[in-house]
């Protein structure tokens, strides 16, 4: 393989493995923050519950997001040197932002909210957790507007062959940003529903199987257990969490679809070779293909191939109502947009020493339609069915549990990984489908000229294949160690249920557990409340 | 004057590294500390402890020198980090088995396990001390970058005495700097064994770094950063003095001011140079011609200028909060999942 090969993996690896905690930790860390909310003002003892519970599974996952968004940090000099000059007076910043406004309020303020249970006054101390949840939302908006401008570069000149920022307000408030985050938090809210659902089912499940709740025969609940440690305080946290989470998924799916909706607006007009892979369509049309058949393959893309995809169900007009919210504007084809790309960006690589072997090589514009096509109806998909879940589950959640079936726990917790699947799919889609650039062109009239940059000329010239595999064996590898570790405790947590996030409860101080509030006692002296 | 906003960067740059090294410094230190020093569970969690709330923040001030150097000097950026690249991604390996460590030892089921993660802390702590400071010294004493500011010389060509020397001068730093802030934030048997290593230890342990801070120095003929050497030469003793005095709080400001008078010296030396080539004087990067636009620059400024005093002010809190000292007895008993 060839360095750009290799450093394209890496980049793709480590980044969707990033996302996979980067979304738990801003949807769940919303939530947790609520919870903390409600139990500030209600005192009742279940949000607390479920503040200590859902915010120790938040931190097992949060570590990892840190971990893993270091690497990230420092790729773009390690692998993509040429990438880091070309954009770094632009590209910077965001960054730069990123670490000085978010990353320093995110990490400090959690630090104060893990240990500060006793030493902070309880409205100090809710705070702390909502500055550090708000932060981790701001450094999203960060991050997407520095991957945005790869979308659709604004604000920007060049000069000596680099990109150079002219317009910041343009920048920070480019279209595709504003649209690319809020749809990037409902994903991330989506991811946090499911997971609250699927968990919360099977505890709701696990106490109907131990016998500690039964139903009436109208079906309705009665909670048992008393006041002990699982007892019907227990039960409130689980029904609550698992509503709450329910609730969660539908709205965010809708957040989805509508800011879904005004991005793929977007793509038409400032990607229409993503739009048309998207959609494998080489011809013009107006209908959004449910199911497509034939070679979608990358060695048969070229245009007589092209011809032999057919669309089998078509949705006529929907593609064109996606693009414009008219039913019969025409989408330009891969066939039609081709020329368009060759006349205005080159049919050959340039002949830069930057370029390597690839120089004067032949330019292909078509991303790989395998992966757009799917992508995309992953994304849709998934997210589609998570919120179908979500419906169906707060229907059977309305008598206050769940039915006794093992099966559809089962499908209740598998039902967690929908959403993550549907975010790293909607990553994969949106960046495969900027290939064959980096940086894409910004094909307005009013676009800035050559700003643009092939992903061939981004990788770091000196590095060589050597370093490369190393670093990507070696990555890959702790990846995936540490994620088999990280799911392992995160389900021996959750099977431990409340009284694994909350020792107070087993040793010592009888907590009487019902809804007359958390006693906070005198503490003895010096122990620490919470200790590592 | 067109060289002022660079200059200005250079300098908040230089500080970033500077707040970094003093402040993860002894968590990377205490960290390393988890096998040699501690000798039982409740020690090894009294040390973890110390840094506990505070760690993830400190590890901030990377990220941010990172990021700043990336917005600022994008061309530093790109050639320091891609000439570096097998030390840095084991400085990352580094890192995150350090952060890993630190959140899942307490929740490993078994006394093997907890270990293994305890080598894990350990371990990276020690990688990702050395490598960042081999990577500070190579940026202040050269590497083999051709025109483009590429590494040419394979993936070893930064391999050299001076890279060892910075790996040592950090790792030796931050392992004294810990003793000192053990002795600063715990009582106790371990308050005394600390202190005594720190005196013990302190003549070897600030050596490399103004071995680096002189050598770089030597480079250049600036007299202030001559006195700046001399300072952190004072500052040392007086930390080791101060020590033996039983004046904790002393004596561990008077290692912050050695750190900072030593890189003080180092940036100061080295600047405008950012990054020699060892090639071709032509070669070097520089503040003036590794720089971001002066538009991009005005405007990390006023980002800089707002959001580092607000930085400090909070972490600063952060530090009262948990002023205590953390000893034995303040250890709860360890609470495991599988206890249920
Ligand atoms: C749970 C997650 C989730 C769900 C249910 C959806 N998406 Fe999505 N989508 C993402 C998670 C995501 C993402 C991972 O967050 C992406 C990747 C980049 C981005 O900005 O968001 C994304 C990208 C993305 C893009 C690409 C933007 C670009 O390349 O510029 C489009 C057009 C859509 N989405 C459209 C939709 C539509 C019409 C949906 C309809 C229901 C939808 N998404 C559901
Ligand atoms: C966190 C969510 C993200 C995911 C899941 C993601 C995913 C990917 C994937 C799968 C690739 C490989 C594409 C290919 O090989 O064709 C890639 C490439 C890349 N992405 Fe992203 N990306 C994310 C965010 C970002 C952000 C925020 C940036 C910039 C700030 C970025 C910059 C890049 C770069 C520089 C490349 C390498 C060049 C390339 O191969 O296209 N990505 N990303
Ligand atoms: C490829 C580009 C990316 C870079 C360079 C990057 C950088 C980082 C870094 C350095 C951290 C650790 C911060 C710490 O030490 O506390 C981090 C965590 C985080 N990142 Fe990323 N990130 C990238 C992609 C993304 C994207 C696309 C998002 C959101 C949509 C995101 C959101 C977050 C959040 C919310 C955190 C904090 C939560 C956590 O630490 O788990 N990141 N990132």
């Amino acid at each position: 393989m060839e360095a750009l090969e290799i450093a394209r993996w890496q980049f793709g690896i480590t980044t969707v493995y990033h996302f996979l905690m980067v979304p738990l930790t801003i949807g769940l860390g919303l939530l947790v923050a609520t919870m903390q909310t409600l139990w500030f003002r209600t005192g009742r003892e279940h949000y607390l519950r479920m503040t200590k519970f859902w915010g120790k599974l938040f931190l097992i996952n949060f570590i990892m997001g840190v971990a893993t968004g270091l690497v990230q940090e420092f790729q773009f000099g390690l692998a993509w040197s040429e990438y880091s000059r070309f954009v770094g007076d632009v590209f910077g910043a965001p960054l730069a932002m990123e670490a000085l406004l978010a990353f320093f309020v995110e990490s400090t303020f959690l630090g104060l909210w893990i240990f500060g249970w006793k030493q902070l006054p309880r409205l100090i101390h809710l705070c702390c957790l909502w500055a550090a949840v708000l932060a981790s939302v701001f450094s999203a908006y960060f991050i997407i507007v520095a991957n945005s401008w790869m979308q659709h570069p604004v604000g920007a000149e060049l000069v000596d062959g680099r990109a150079r920022m002219v317009d910041a307000w343009a920048v920070f408030t480019n279209n595709t940003a504003l649209v690319a985050f809020t749809h990037t938090i409902f994903g991330a809210l989506a991811v946090a529903g499911a997971f609250l659902l699927g968990i919360g089912w099977y505890h709701l499940w696990k106490r109907r199987a131990d016998g500690i709740d039964r139903t009436t025969t109208s079906g309705k609940v009665i909670a048992g257990g008393g006041k002990a440690i699982r007892g019907r305080t227990d039960h409130r946290v689980w029904l609550r969490s698992a509503q709450i989470g329910a609730v969660v998924a539908l709205i965010s799916f809708a957040g989805t679809a509508l800011t879904g909706d005004l991005q793929a607006k977007l793509m038409f007009e400032q990607q229409p070779m993503k739009m048309a892979a998207a959609e494998a369509a080489c011809h013009d049309g107006t209908g959004f293909s449910i199911l497509s058949v034939g070679d979608l393959s990358a060695d048969n893309r070229d245009s007589q191939n092209c011809d032999d995809i057919v669309a089998v169900i078509e949705i006529p007009g929907m593609l064109s109502f996606m693009a414009n919210g008219t039913f019969d504007t025409e989408i330009k084809g891969v066939n039609t947009l081709v020329p368009e790309y060759q006349e205005k960006y080159g049919t050959t690589i340039p002949d830069d020493p930057v370029y390597g072997e690839r120089a004067g090589t032949q330019v292909d514009y078509v991303p790989v339609m395998e992966v757009t096509y799917w992508g995309f109806r992953i994304m849709i998909g998934f997210g589609a069915l998570a919120a179908f879940a979500a419906f169906v589950a707060l229907w059977f959640l309305r008598k206050g549990t769940v039915p006794r079936s093992r099966w559809v726990m089962r499908l209740a917790v598998l039902g967690i990984l929908a959403p993550f699947g549907a975010n790293s799919a909607g990553w994969i889609f949106t960046e495969m489908g900027r290939q064959p650039f980096v940086v894409a062109p910004n094909p307005d009239p009013s676009g800035i000229d050559g700003v643009f940059m092939f992903t061939a000329a981004a990788v770091s010239p000196g590095v060589s294949v050597g370093e490369l595999i190393f670093s990507l064996v070696a990555l890959t590898v702790v990846y995936a160690v540490l994620l088999v570790v990280e799911v392992r405790l995160l389900v021996r947590y959750v099977r431990g249920g409340v009284a694994s996030a909350m020792p107070e409860l087993t040793e010592g101080s009888k907590n009487d557990g019902d809804d007359d509030g958390v006693s906070r006692g005198k503490d003895d002296g010096d122990v620490l409340a919470f200790a590592y | 004057m067109t060289d002022l906003l660079p200059t200005i960067w250079f300098i908040l740059i230089g500080v970033l590294w500077t707040g970094y090294l003093f402040l993860e410094g002894f968590d990377l230190g205490v960290g390393m500390l988890m096998k040699l020093f501690a000798r039982n569970d409740t020690q090894r969690r009294v040390l973890l402890n110390t840094v506990g709330p505070v760690w993830d923040g400190n590890e901030v001030w990377l990220v941010t020198a990172v990021g700043a150097t990336f917005a600022a000097f994008p061309l530093w950026y790109a050639s320091l980090l891609s000439a570096l690249y097998l030390p840095l991604v084991m400085v990352l390996l580094g890192l995150i088995f350090r952060a890993v460590g630190f959140e899942y030892r307490g929740k490993a089921r078994s006394g093997a396990s907890r270990n293994r993660w305890d080598w894990a802390i350990a371990l990276g702590s020690f990688t990702a001390a050395f490598g960042i400071g081999a990577a500070l010294a190579l940026t202040t004493t050269g590497l083999p970058l051709n025109a483009n500011g590429d590494r040419v010389g394979g993936p070893w060509a930064w391999f050299n005495g001076y890279a060892m020397l910075g790996g040592a001068a950090v790792v030796l730093f931050c392992v004294i700097h810990a003793t000192g802030f053990l002795v600063l934030k715990t009582g106790g048997p371990i308050r005394e064994r600390a202190l005594a290593l720190f005196v013990r230890l302190l003549p070897a342990a600030v050596l490399p770094l103004l071995v680096w801070a002189a050598v770089v120095q030597a480079r250049g003929d600036d007299a202030w950063t001559l006195a700046m050497l001399a300072v952190a030469a004072a500052a040392a003793v007086a930390s080791w003095l101060t020590a033996r005095r039983g004046c904790d709080g002393v004596s561990f400001a008077a290692m912050g001011l050695f750190l900072t008078a030593a890189m003080a010296c180092v940036f100061g030396s080295a600047y405008p140079v950012v990054l020699p080539s060892t090639l071709d004087e032509a070669f070097n990067l520089t503040v003036g011609n590794a720089s971001s636009s002066p538009y991009t620059l005005g405007l990390m400024s006023v980002i800089a200028a707002f959001g580092v005093p607000l930085v400090l002010a909070y972490q600063g809190w952060t530090y009262w909060v948990f002023r205590k000292r953390v000893t034995e007895k303040s250890i709860p008993p360890a609470h495991s999942v599988s206890a249920l």
